[in-house]
Protein backbone atom coordinates (compact mmCIF):
# COMPACT_ATOMS: atom_id res chain seq x y z
CA UNK A 1 0.00 0.00 0.00
CA UNK A 2 1.09 3.33 -0.68
CA UNK A 3 1.95 6.11 1.88
CA UNK A 4 -0.07 8.76 -0.57
CA UNK A 5 -3.18 6.57 -0.57
CA UNK A 6 -3.93 6.92 3.33
CA UNK A 7 -2.96 10.70 3.09
CA UNK A 8 -5.62 10.79 0.22
CA UNK A 9 -8.12 8.87 2.10
CA UNK A 10 -7.80 10.95 5.08
CA UNK A 11 -8.55 14.35 3.14
CA UNK A 12 -11.76 12.17 1.39
CA UNK A 13 -14.24 12.56 4.56
CA UNK A 14 -13.24 15.97 4.83
CA UNK A 15 -14.79 16.98 1.69
CA UNK A 16 -17.78 14.31 2.44
CA UNK A 17 -17.14 12.30 -0.95
CA UNK A 18 -17.19 9.08 -1.05
CA UNK A 19 -14.63 6.68 -2.56
CA UNK A 20 -13.97 3.19 -3.57
CA UNK A 21 -10.40 1.65 -3.67
CA UNK A 22 -9.70 -1.15 -6.16
CA UNK A 23 -7.47 -3.23 -4.90
CA UNK A 24 -5.77 -6.18 -7.24
CA UNK A 25 -5.42 -8.73 -4.56
CA UNK A 26 -2.68 -10.23 -6.67
CA UNK A 27 -0.16 -7.69 -7.11
CA UNK A 28 -1.40 -4.94 -4.50
CA UNK A 29 -1.78 -2.68 -7.01
CA UNK A 30 -4.65 -0.01 -6.43
CA UNK A 31 -6.76 2.22 -8.54
CA UNK A 32 -8.74 5.01 -7.25
CA UNK A 33 -12.48 4.71 -8.13
CA UNK A 34 -14.59 7.91 -7.77
CA UNK A 35 -18.22 9.74 -9.30
CA UNK A 36 -17.83 7.06 -12.26
CA UNK A 37 -13.99 7.41 -13.10
CA UNK A 38 -11.26 5.37 -12.65
CA UNK A 39 -7.47 6.23 -11.86
CA UNK A 40 -4.79 3.96 -11.04
CA UNK A 41 -2.69 0.96 -12.23
CA UNK A 42 -5.31 -1.62 -12.00
CA UNK A 43 -7.90 -1.68 -15.35
CA UNK A 44 -11.44 -1.51 -14.53
CA UNK A 45 -14.12 -2.11 -16.73
CA UNK A 46 -18.00 -0.66 -17.25
CA UNK A 47 -18.51 -4.01 -15.40
CA UNK A 48 -16.77 -3.40 -12.13
CA UNK A 49 -17.42 0.19 -12.15
CA UNK A 50 -20.59 -0.65 -11.60
CA UNK A 51 -19.76 -3.06 -9.51
CA UNK A 52 -17.91 -0.02 -7.46
CA UNK A 53 -20.81 2.32 -7.39
CA UNK A 54 -23.53 -0.50 -6.05
CA UNK A 55 -21.23 -1.05 -3.49
CA UNK A 56 -20.62 2.21 -2.33
CA UNK A 57 -24.36 2.69 -2.28
CA UNK A 58 -25.23 -0.74 -0.50
CA UNK A 59 -22.11 0.78 1.96
CA UNK A 60 -20.67 -2.82 1.71
CA UNK A 61 -17.04 -3.50 0.75
CA UNK A 62 -16.33 -6.91 -1.56
CA UNK A 63 -14.31 -8.79 -3.44
CA UNK A 64 -15.24 -9.14 -6.88
CA UNK A 65 -13.64 -11.34 -10.36
CA UNK A 66 -12.97 -9.33 -13.41
CA UNK A 67 -13.86 -11.00 -16.24
CA UNK A 68 -10.17 -11.84 -17.08
CA UNK A 69 -10.06 -13.73 -14.12
CA UNK A 70 -8.50 -11.16 -11.46
CA UNK A 71 -9.76 -10.74 -8.11
CA UNK A 72 -10.61 -6.96 -7.27
CA UNK A 73 -11.10 -5.65 -3.65
CA UNK A 74 -13.20 -2.79 -3.74
CA UNK A 75 -13.18 -1.07 -0.28
CA UNK A 76 -16.01 1.40 -0.03
CA UNK A 77 -14.81 4.65 1.83
CA UNK A 78 -17.98 6.87 2.47
CA UNK A 79 -18.43 9.90 4.21
CA UNK A 80 -19.94 9.08 7.58
CA UNK A 81 -24.24 8.88 7.97
CA UNK A 82 -25.41 12.05 9.65
CA UNK A 83 -29.12 13.42 11.04
CA UNK A 84 -29.47 16.77 11.51
CA UNK A 85 -32.52 17.03 13.96
CA UNK A 86 -34.18 20.51 13.72
CA UNK A 87 -36.13 21.04 17.29
CA UNK A 88 -34.57 19.86 20.55
CA UNK A 89 -38.30 18.40 21.39
CA UNK A 90 -39.00 15.39 22.81
CA UNK A 91 -38.95 13.35 19.85
CA UNK A 92 -35.30 14.63 19.43
CA UNK A 93 -34.32 13.02 22.95
CA UNK A 94 -35.49 9.97 21.53
CA UNK A 95 -34.29 10.10 18.11
CA UNK A 96 -30.96 11.39 18.50
CA UNK A 97 -29.68 8.45 20.61
CA UNK A 98 -31.43 5.45 18.66
CA UNK A 99 -29.64 7.43 15.39
CA UNK A 100 -26.18 7.12 17.04
CA UNK A 101 -26.67 3.56 17.87
CA UNK A 102 -27.52 2.85 13.99
CA UNK A 103 -24.54 4.49 13.34
CA UNK A 104 -25.11 8.46 12.77
CA UNK A 105 -23.22 11.48 13.38
CA UNK A 106 -26.18 13.29 15.23
CA UNK A 107 -26.73 17.12 15.40
CA UNK A 108 -29.42 19.00 17.02
CA UNK A 109 -30.17 22.46 16.27
CA UNK A 110 -32.19 24.10 17.98
CA UNK A 111 -31.95 28.46 19.16
CA UNK A 112 -34.62 28.38 21.62
CA UNK A 113 -31.41 28.34 24.46
CA UNK A 114 -33.59 26.27 27.27
CA UNK A 115 -34.57 23.50 24.66
CA UNK A 116 -30.67 22.23 23.00
CA UNK A 117 -29.29 21.81 26.23
CA UNK A 118 -26.65 19.34 27.28
CA UNK A 119 -29.17 17.87 30.19
CA UNK A 120 -31.98 16.80 27.84
CA UNK A 121 -29.19 15.22 25.09
CA UNK A 122 -26.11 13.84 26.76
CA UNK A 123 -23.60 13.10 24.33
CA UNK A 124 -25.27 14.41 21.48
CA UNK A 125 -23.47 17.56 19.35
CA UNK A 126 -25.79 20.85 19.75
CA UNK A 127 -25.88 24.15 18.05
CA UNK A 128 -28.36 26.64 19.10
CA UNK A 129 -27.63 28.72 15.71
CA UNK A 130 -30.70 29.35 13.25
CA UNK A 131 -31.27 26.01 11.04
CA UNK A 132 -30.32 27.71 8.23
CA UNK A 133 -27.56 29.03 9.42
CA UNK A 134 -26.37 25.19 11.04
CA UNK A 135 -27.21 23.69 8.07
CA UNK A 136 -24.79 25.90 5.59
CA UNK A 137 -22.36 25.36 8.09
CA UNK A 138 -22.63 21.49 8.40
CA UNK A 139 -23.45 20.80 4.49
CA UNK A 140 -25.23 18.04 4.58
CA UNK A 141 -24.57 15.44 1.67
CA UNK A 142 -25.50 12.20 -0.02
CA UNK A 143 -25.31 10.67 3.55
CA UNK A 144 -27.22 12.71 5.26
CA UNK A 145 -30.98 12.51 6.37
CA UNK A 146 -32.49 16.04 7.60
CA UNK A 147 -35.08 15.87 9.86
CA UNK A 148 -37.37 19.15 11.16
CA UNK A 149 -39.54 18.82 14.51
CA UNK A 150 -40.56 22.21 15.83
CA UNK A 151 -44.07 22.47 13.54
CA UNK A 152 -42.85 26.26 13.66
CA UNK A 153 -42.67 27.97 10.23
CA UNK A 154 -39.95 29.99 11.48
CA UNK A 155 -37.55 27.38 12.29
CA UNK A 156 -38.66 24.32 10.57
CA UNK A 157 -39.14 26.28 6.96
CA UNK A 158 -35.18 27.61 6.89
CA UNK A 159 -34.18 24.25 7.56
CA UNK A 160 -36.66 22.61 4.81
CA UNK A 161 -35.17 25.54 2.07
CA UNK A 162 -31.89 24.74 2.94
CA UNK A 163 -32.22 20.81 3.14
CA UNK A 164 -34.34 20.57 -0.24
CA UNK A 165 -31.31 22.36 -1.73
CA UNK A 166 -28.59 19.94 -0.57
CA UNK A 167 -27.94 16.59 -1.95
CA UNK A 168 -28.89 14.75 1.99
CA UNK A 169 -31.12 11.27 1.16
CA UNK A 170 -34.02 12.18 3.75
CA UNK A 171 -35.83 14.76 4.33
CA UNK A 172 -38.63 14.53 6.98
CA UNK A 173 -40.72 17.26 8.62
CA UNK A 174 -43.22 16.92 11.62
CA UNK A 175 -46.32 17.80 11.29
CA UNK A 176 -50.18 16.76 10.51
CA UNK A 177 -51.75 16.69 6.83
CA UNK A 178 -53.38 19.89 7.22
CA UNK A 179 -49.51 21.29 8.46
CA UNK A 180 -48.07 20.07 6.08
CA UNK A 181 -50.38 20.92 3.31
CA UNK A 182 -49.49 24.69 4.33
CA UNK A 183 -45.96 23.94 4.63
CA UNK A 184 -46.15 22.90 0.65
CA UNK A 185 -48.30 26.08 0.06
CA UNK A 186 -45.59 27.72 1.55
CA UNK A 187 -42.58 26.26 -0.41
CA UNK A 188 -44.62 27.10 -3.32
CA UNK A 189 -44.60 30.59 -2.49
CA UNK A 190 -40.56 30.37 -1.93
CA UNK A 191 -39.89 28.95 -5.60
CA UNK A 192 -39.83 25.18 -4.71
CA UNK A 193 -41.55 23.09 -7.58
CA UNK A 194 -43.34 19.82 -7.17
CA UNK A 195 -40.48 17.23 -7.63
CA UNK A 196 -38.61 19.35 -4.63
CA UNK A 197 -40.85 19.37 -2.38
CA UNK A 198 -42.04 15.80 -2.86
CA UNK A 199 -38.35 15.06 -1.66
CA UNK A 200 -39.99 15.97 2.10
CA UNK A 201 -41.24 13.17 3.89
CA UNK A 202 -44.54 14.56 5.50
CA UNK A 203 -46.52 13.07 7.43
CA UNK A 204 -43.07 12.20 8.64
CA UNK A 205 -42.48 8.24 9.62
CA UNK A 206 -43.36 4.70 8.54
CA UNK A 207 -47.21 4.13 9.57
CA UNK A 208 -46.21 1.87 12.36
CA UNK A 209 -49.35 3.63 14.59
CA UNK A 210 -46.79 5.62 16.69
CA UNK A 211 -47.87 7.41 19.73
CA UNK A 212 -45.67 7.92 22.15
CA UNK A 213 -42.50 10.80 21.94
CA UNK A 214 -40.05 7.42 21.90
CA UNK A 215 -42.74 5.57 19.29
CA UNK A 216 -42.76 8.37 16.77
CA UNK A 217 -38.89 8.69 17.02
CA UNK A 218 -38.94 4.78 15.59
CA UNK A 219 -40.99 5.39 12.98
CA UNK A 220 -38.72 7.72 11.56
CA UNK A 221 -35.75 6.01 11.97
CA UNK A 222 -37.46 3.79 9.86
CA UNK A 223 -38.18 5.25 7.53
CA UNK A 224 -34.83 7.09 7.52
CA UNK A 225 -33.25 3.65 7.08
CA UNK A 226 -35.80 2.01 4.59
CA UNK A 227 -34.76 5.35 2.29
CA UNK A 228 -30.97 4.67 2.48
CA UNK A 229 -31.34 0.87 2.21
CA UNK A 230 -34.10 0.74 -0.16
CA UNK A 231 -34.29 4.03 -1.96
CA UNK A 232 -36.68 2.87 -4.83
CA UNK A 233 -39.31 1.16 -2.57
CA UNK A 234 -39.53 4.04 0.10
CA UNK A 235 -40.14 6.35 -2.57
CA UNK A 236 -43.00 4.37 -3.93
CA UNK B 1 -22.02 8.00 22.24
CA UNK B 2 -20.19 5.70 24.33
CA UNK B 3 -23.27 2.90 23.83
CA UNK B 4 -22.35 2.81 20.06
CA UNK B 5 -20.77 -0.70 19.92
CA UNK B 6 -19.39 0.26 16.82
CA UNK B 7 -17.00 3.04 18.46
CA UNK B 8 -15.31 0.02 20.50
CA UNK B 9 -13.38 -0.87 17.43
CA UNK B 10 -11.19 1.87 15.60
CA UNK B 11 -12.38 2.90 12.29
CA UNK B 12 -10.47 2.29 9.08
CA UNK B 13 -9.43 5.89 9.12
CA UNK B 14 -8.10 5.60 12.51
CA UNK B 15 -6.18 2.47 12.33
CA UNK B 16 -4.86 3.94 8.44
CA UNK B 17 -3.66 7.35 10.42
CA UNK B 18 -2.40 5.12 13.61
CA UNK B 19 -0.34 3.19 10.77
CA UNK B 20 0.72 6.40 9.10
CA UNK B 21 1.71 7.85 12.14
CA UNK B 22 4.16 4.87 12.94
CA UNK B 23 5.67 5.35 9.51
CA UNK B 24 6.52 8.75 10.49
CA UNK B 25 8.24 8.17 13.25
CA UNK B 26 10.63 5.61 11.07
CA UNK B 27 8.45 2.26 12.13
CA UNK B 28 7.54 -0.19 9.08
CA UNK B 29 3.89 -1.13 8.71
CA UNK B 30 2.11 -3.90 7.39
CA UNK B 31 -1.81 -3.53 7.04
CA UNK B 32 -4.19 -6.25 6.81
CA UNK B 33 -7.88 -5.92 5.42
CA UNK B 34 -10.86 -8.40 5.49
CA UNK B 35 -11.27 -8.57 1.71
CA UNK B 36 -13.74 -11.45 1.89
CA UNK B 37 -15.77 -13.58 4.19
CA UNK B 38 -18.52 -16.39 4.00
CA UNK B 39 -20.88 -17.88 6.94
CA UNK B 40 -20.97 -16.04 10.21
CA UNK B 41 -17.71 -13.74 10.59
CA UNK B 42 -16.85 -11.84 13.49
CA UNK B 43 -15.62 -8.54 11.65
CA UNK B 44 -17.24 -7.16 8.69
CA UNK B 45 -15.52 -6.99 5.02
CA UNK B 46 -13.24 -4.06 4.97
CA UNK B 47 -11.94 -4.45 8.40
CA UNK B 48 -8.25 -3.72 9.02
CA UNK B 49 -5.44 -4.06 11.18
CA UNK B 50 -2.03 -2.06 11.42
CA UNK B 51 0.79 -3.95 12.80
CA UNK B 52 4.23 -2.20 12.83
CA UNK B 53 7.82 -3.86 12.75
CA UNK B 54 7.90 -3.79 16.89
CA UNK B 55 4.68 -6.07 16.83
CA UNK B 56 2.07 -2.93 18.24
CA UNK B 57 -1.01 -3.53 17.02
CA UNK B 58 -3.97 -1.44 16.07
CA UNK B 59 -7.62 -2.79 14.69
CA UNK B 60 -9.08 -5.80 14.12
CA UNK B 61 -9.59 -8.56 11.54
CA UNK B 62 -11.42 -10.92 13.52
CA UNK B 63 -12.66 -11.46 17.42
CA UNK B 64 -9.37 -11.84 18.06
CA UNK B 65 -9.34 -15.44 17.06
CA UNK B 66 -6.65 -15.46 14.00
CA UNK B 67 -4.78 -12.08 15.15
CA UNK B 68 -1.82 -13.45 16.32
CA UNK B 69 -1.23 -15.52 12.80
CA UNK B 70 -1.77 -12.24 10.83
CA UNK B 71 0.74 -10.36 13.08
CA UNK B 72 3.28 -13.48 12.46
CA UNK B 73 2.14 -13.01 8.54
CA UNK B 74 2.64 -9.60 8.45
CA UNK B 75 6.09 -9.39 9.97
CA UNK B 76 7.20 -11.70 6.89
CA UNK B 77 5.55 -8.93 4.52
CA UNK B 78 7.37 -6.25 6.19
CA UNK B 79 10.70 -8.05 5.10
CA UNK B 80 10.03 -9.18 1.68
CA UNK B 81 7.61 -6.42 0.67
CA UNK B 82 5.39 -8.73 -0.94
CA UNK B 83 1.76 -8.99 -0.38
CA UNK B 84 0.06 -12.04 0.56
CA UNK B 85 -3.99 -12.99 0.51
CA UNK B 86 -4.42 -15.49 3.40
CA UNK B 87 -7.10 -17.45 4.40
CA UNK B 88 -8.64 -18.42 7.61
CA UNK B 89 -11.27 -21.15 8.39
CA UNK B 90 -12.78 -23.84 10.59
CA UNK B 91 -11.41 -26.83 8.08
CA UNK B 92 -8.19 -24.55 8.16
CA UNK B 93 -6.64 -26.75 11.23
CA UNK B 94 -3.48 -28.10 9.82
CA UNK B 95 -2.05 -25.09 7.94
CA UNK B 96 -2.21 -22.61 10.81
CA UNK B 97 -3.41 -24.22 13.93
CA UNK B 98 -6.28 -20.85 14.16
CA UNK B 99 -9.45 -20.71 13.17
CA UNK B 100 -12.77 -18.84 13.86
CA UNK B 101 -14.88 -20.80 16.78
CA UNK B 102 -17.79 -18.80 14.77
CA UNK B 103 -17.55 -21.13 12.39
CA UNK B 104 -16.86 -18.77 9.43
CA UNK B 105 -14.34 -18.18 6.70
CA UNK B 106 -12.47 -15.29 5.97
CA UNK B 107 -10.01 -13.87 3.52
CA UNK B 108 -7.33 -11.58 4.81
CA UNK B 109 -5.10 -9.47 2.59
CA UNK B 110 -1.71 -8.12 4.12
CA UNK B 111 0.69 -5.80 2.54
CA UNK B 112 3.51 -3.74 3.55
CA UNK B 113 3.13 0.25 3.90
CA UNK B 114 5.65 1.81 1.43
Amino acid sequence: MDRALIDRLAAAPAAHRGVVVATDLGSGERTWIENGSAAGPVTVDGAILAAAAAAQRDDKSQTVETGDGRRLFLHVFNPPLRLMVVGAVHIAQSLAPMAALAGYAVTVIDPRGSFATADRFPGINLTDDWPDEALAALKPDSRTAVVTLTHDPKLDDPALHSALRSGCFYVGSLGSRRTHASRVERLKQAGFDDPQIGRIHGPIGLDIGAKSPSEIALAIMAEITATLRRPQAAAA
Amino acid sequence: MAADAENLMPSSEEVLGRAAAWQDSGKAVAIATVVNTWGSSPRPVGSQLAVSGAQEMIGSVSGGCIEGAVVAEAQEVIRSGAPRLLEFGVADEDAWAVGLACGGRIEVFVERLD
